[in-house]
């Protein structure tokens, strides 16, 4: 067994690839190295906040009207039950063979996937927030409007936080397979073995996983930041 | 461009020949309902495939994910370590899940399964988690007090009340398994993904549309068992008050 | 049978002592902090003592499995704690099972527990939320009760229940108890239930400390010191009236008339007795209806009286308990009948009255409260 050996060989690769680049499998030309890891690093960031922003965008009014009236409760419980069940490939696979590639349509095939669970968490943090402060604002006089953005949101953030970050794992994951819609990602050197070799496919792979752990990082500190202290209290 | 083109370019010519489906297939329309009808055949195999990987990662996430939870549950303190840990498991997107593994397995379907199980162990952690907790204490206290072993109450008491949660639980995860199974195909595992790559070729609609749906109402199926089960395990929840 | 729980962490109870005796309700009642639970639940272990020693006709209870010894001490606590996914019938037969009983067994002693707490036998196949509160605190009792164990641990059973539904439960408790005979141990923080309930009152306070042993009679006559008749309430004369059972005292007796008895010696006896009214009972001397004047007019009596019988009085029932009746009615007397709602006398204000003022009140008091519930 030299799998060990093996394996850390391969790693080494990988470090190679990212930091100096290597020769492409096609012969020629070098690939990886830092500027063109940075590049699609780049790419793959934009277009996940990019999908993200419109998801937000979208679900999060939405959700937040439903909720405070009450309305369409099973659109918006459903919605998330079915935008699980969406395989990521095949929308992403028709999207560029129906509609056509480019940056446009696959911000629109993302921003699909990140709808469902916002939506769903928007409504369902909205309804459980406590009944008697809603009526406590509307006795003090609060507008409709105000009731929404003063008391519900603010006491509903952990569970809509939530639900963003379930949309960006989903976003950014699938954004690797960006590639096959004509957006090149670090997806690529997954996608692309027959250019990259495995030394590029697991540097990409590696990549991947760190920009995902970092952004669900930077956003449970987000939810962390927008969480009023009377909660953050109350739950420890 | 260049680099996309590599993965596309070589459409294979003898794949579209040697199937009927006539013009509609040439022209490579929406869909090609002539074509499903030839060559439904060919999506068994791939199907198969998928219910395997989906059912041994699910399963697997299960049994792992269930001795977390009821050691978690015994000593608390370890319950946020293994969120955090599990958390960090599902957030690496699968598809790089796959090939960090590639030093280790290669490629091919355990790989796949490893990945996903992987992906699925936080979801069914959690609900597991949530479930026992939920438990009212009074009846644990009851339990307990009458004279059940910590055993007894976990088993004839704790897990039987969490059981919906549970279940809440495995189909989130298995109808989430379900549609990341189609990346499988990157990983040499097989499955539906690879009736939506075809060869190299991912243009070609009524395959993608074929597949897709396949996937889609495989989510449902196992979601309606799953919630059929729940409703023959949990004959309390009916009964009206 | 002795029990003695000397300290738990930084005494949650504090070298408590004392004995009870089998087959009598003691209750521990204190106010809330007092430790009363704690002591209650280190019986069962569920709570372990830090020293000391309890026993159980003779055996400690510190050898042996702690779940093998719960199995043999019905444990009732107020929040109920019945098994949601398990039918009634199921909940009840839940020691029995543990303890390995056959099926058959199980299921005819569920059965037998259900008839005991007047269910009917339908609500064994039902879950626990289509039960009301009053009666899955039956059910409570019954899952208790199912192994036939010596001993009962009670904490709080009947808190959680609405006033009437309290006193009613209460009282089926104790008909159930001179039946069977368990030695309870009952925790309370009401002295009212307390007094009700308890053969022997064990007063605690801040610390698990033992204020009086004693019963109910000498609590309420012989307060130990300040923080016992603090607790106990300025209006302890009054709280001697749920000592005494309405059967207890001297009733007065009603001319009786049966429908069709001729009216004439009705008239004579109304006009001698204590009660200014005859009462129409059926042949079983079941009371219909009090009998006025113009009912009595005729040749006989009718068949039915000019006003119901209503309120009637449970013989059982606490004497306080038969004045709120009465005062609730506005009546100054009512009808007392026994469990099969036979006529066993009449309760007036004035027999209430009489009985406050007298001085041997006190003395019948300590020899009713001596005597077990019978």
């Amino acid at each position: 067994m030299n799998l060990p050996a093996a394996s850390f060989g391969l790693f080494g690769e990988a470090f190679e690839f990212v930091f100096s680049g290597r020769e492409a499998e096609t012969g020629g030309v070098t690939v990886g190295g830092t500027s063109q890891v940075l590049d699609l690093a780049a790419r793959q960031l934009e277009v996940t906040l990019l999908a993200l922003a419109v998801a937000v965008l979208l679900a999060l009014p939405a959700g937040l009207l439903l909720g405070h009236y009450g309305r369409g409760e099973f659109l918006a419980v459903s919605a998330g039950n079915a935008g699980r069940a969406i395989p990521e490939l095949a929308l992403i696979a028709l999207m560029a063979a129906a509609v056509g590639v480019g940056m446009f349509n696959l911000v629109v095939a993302l921003a699909i996937l990140g709808i469902p669970p916002i939506l769903t968490n928007t409504f369902v943090g909205i309804r459980q927030v406590d009944r008697s402060s809603v009526e406590a604002a509307r006795g003090m006089g609060m507008t409709e409007r105000k009731i929404i953005t003063r008391v519900e949101l603010p006491l509903a953030v952990p569970t809509i936080m939530g639900g963003v970050r379930t949309a960006a794992i989903n976003i950014i994951a699938t954004a690797t397979i960006a590639p096959l819609a004509g957006i090149l990602t670090l997806g690529d050197f997954i996608i692309a073995r027959n250019v990259y070799g495995d030394a590029g496919v697991l540097a990409g792979a590696v990549l991947v996983a760190l920009m995902a752990l970092a952004l669900e990082a930077a956003l449970a500190g987000a939810q962390w930041a927008m969480t009023s202290r009377g909660m953050k209290l109350k739950r420890s | 461009m260049t680099e996309f083109l590599a993965v596309t370019a070589a459409v294979d010519e003898s794949f579209f020949t040697d199937r009927s489906g006539g013009g509609c297939i040439q022209e490579n329309r929406l869909f090609c309902p002539d074509w499903v009808t030839d060559n439904y055949d060919r999506y068994l195999d791939p199907t198969l495939e998928h219910l395997i990987l989906v059912g041994s990662a699910v399963a697997a996430g299960f049994l792992i994910a269930f001795a977390l939870a009821v050691f978690a549950h015994r000593h608390r303190w370890l319950q946020t370590p293994f969120l955090a840990g599990t958390g960090i498991l599902y957030t690496i997107p699968s598809i790089s899940f796959f090939f960090l593994l590639l030093p280790l397995t290669g490629r091919g379907a355990m790989t796949a399964i490893i990945a996903l199980t992987a992906f699925n162990l936080q979801i069914i952690f959690r609900n597991i988690t949530t479930g026992l907790r939920n438990v009212p204490p009074d009846v644990t206290e009851a339990a307990r007090g009458i004279g059940l072993t910590r055993s007894q109450v976990l088993r004839q008491v704790e897990l039987p009340l969490a059981l919906p949660e549970i279940i809440a639980g495995l189909r989130i995860a298995t109808v989430s398994t379900v549609a990341l199974a189609t990346l499988a195909v990157f990983a040499n595992g097989g499955g539906l993904g690879a009736e939506i790559v075809t060869g190299s070729n991912i243009t070609f609609k009524t395959g993608i549309i074929v597949a897709g749906s396949i996937a889609v109402l495989m989510a449902i199926l196992f979601d309606a068992v799953l919630l059929l089960a729940r409703k023959a395990l949990t004959p309390w929840q009916r009964a009206a008050p | 049978m002795s029990k003695r729980y000397p300290g738990a962490e930084a005494f949650a109870v504090e070298e408590l002592d004392f004995e009870v005796p089998a087959g009598e309700i003691c209750v521990l009642v204190g106010p809330s902090g007092c430790g009363k639970t704690t002591a209650l639940r280190m019986v069962n272990r569920t709570v372990e003592m830090t020293s000391g020693d309890i026993s159980i006709g003779g055996n400690s209870i510190r050898e042996g499995d702690p779940a093998q010894l719960r199995r043999e001490i019905g444990y009732v606590i107020q929040q109920i704690g019945l098994f949601p996914h398990r039918t009634i019938a199921e909940n009840i037969g839940t020691v029995p099972t543990l303890l390995n009983w056959e099926k058959d067994r199980v299921r005819a002693r569920s059965a037998e527990l259900l008839e005991l707490i007047g269910l009917d036998p339908e609500y064994g196949d039902r879950y626990p939320s289509q039960l009301s509160g009053g009666q899955q605190q039956r059910v409570g009792v019954a899952r208790a009760l199912a192994a036939d164990p010596p001993v009962m641990l009670m904490d709080e059973p009947f808190g959680a229940i609405d006033p009437i539904n309290r006193s009613r439960l209460q009282n089926e408790f104790l008909r159930l108890q001179a039946e069977l005979r368990k030695t309870v141990l009952f925790v309370t923080h009401d002295v009212d239930e307390a007094i009700k309930m308890g053969d022997r009152v064990a007063v605690l306070k801040k610390g698990g400390r033992l204020a009086q042993f004693a019963s109910p009679t000498g609590l309420l006559m012989e307060p130990a010191d300040d923080f016992v008749e603090d607790f106990v309430g300025a209006d302890r004369a009054l709280k001697r009236l749920a000592l005494m059972r309405v059967r207890d005292v001297d009733l007065w007796t009603a001319p009786l008339a049966q429908a069709g008895d001729p009216c004439e010696p009705v008239r004579t006896a109304v006009a001698a007795a204590e009660v200014p009214h005859a009462l129409l009972v059926d042949n079983e001397s079941r009371p219909l209806g009090w009998l006025s004047r113009r009912d009595l007019a005729g040749e006989s009596v009718p068949e039915n009286a000019d006003s119901t019988a209503d309120p009637l009085i449970d013989a059982d029932s606490v004497l306080r308990d038969g004045l709120a009746t009465l005062l609730q009615s506005g009546s100054l007397y009512a009808p007392v009948v026994d469990p099969r709602g036979r006529l066993t006398g009449v309760l007036s204000v004035e027999i209430v009255s009489d009985f406050l003022s007298s001085r041997e009140a006190s003395e019948s008091e300590l020899s009713a409260a001596e005597r077990p519930h019978d």
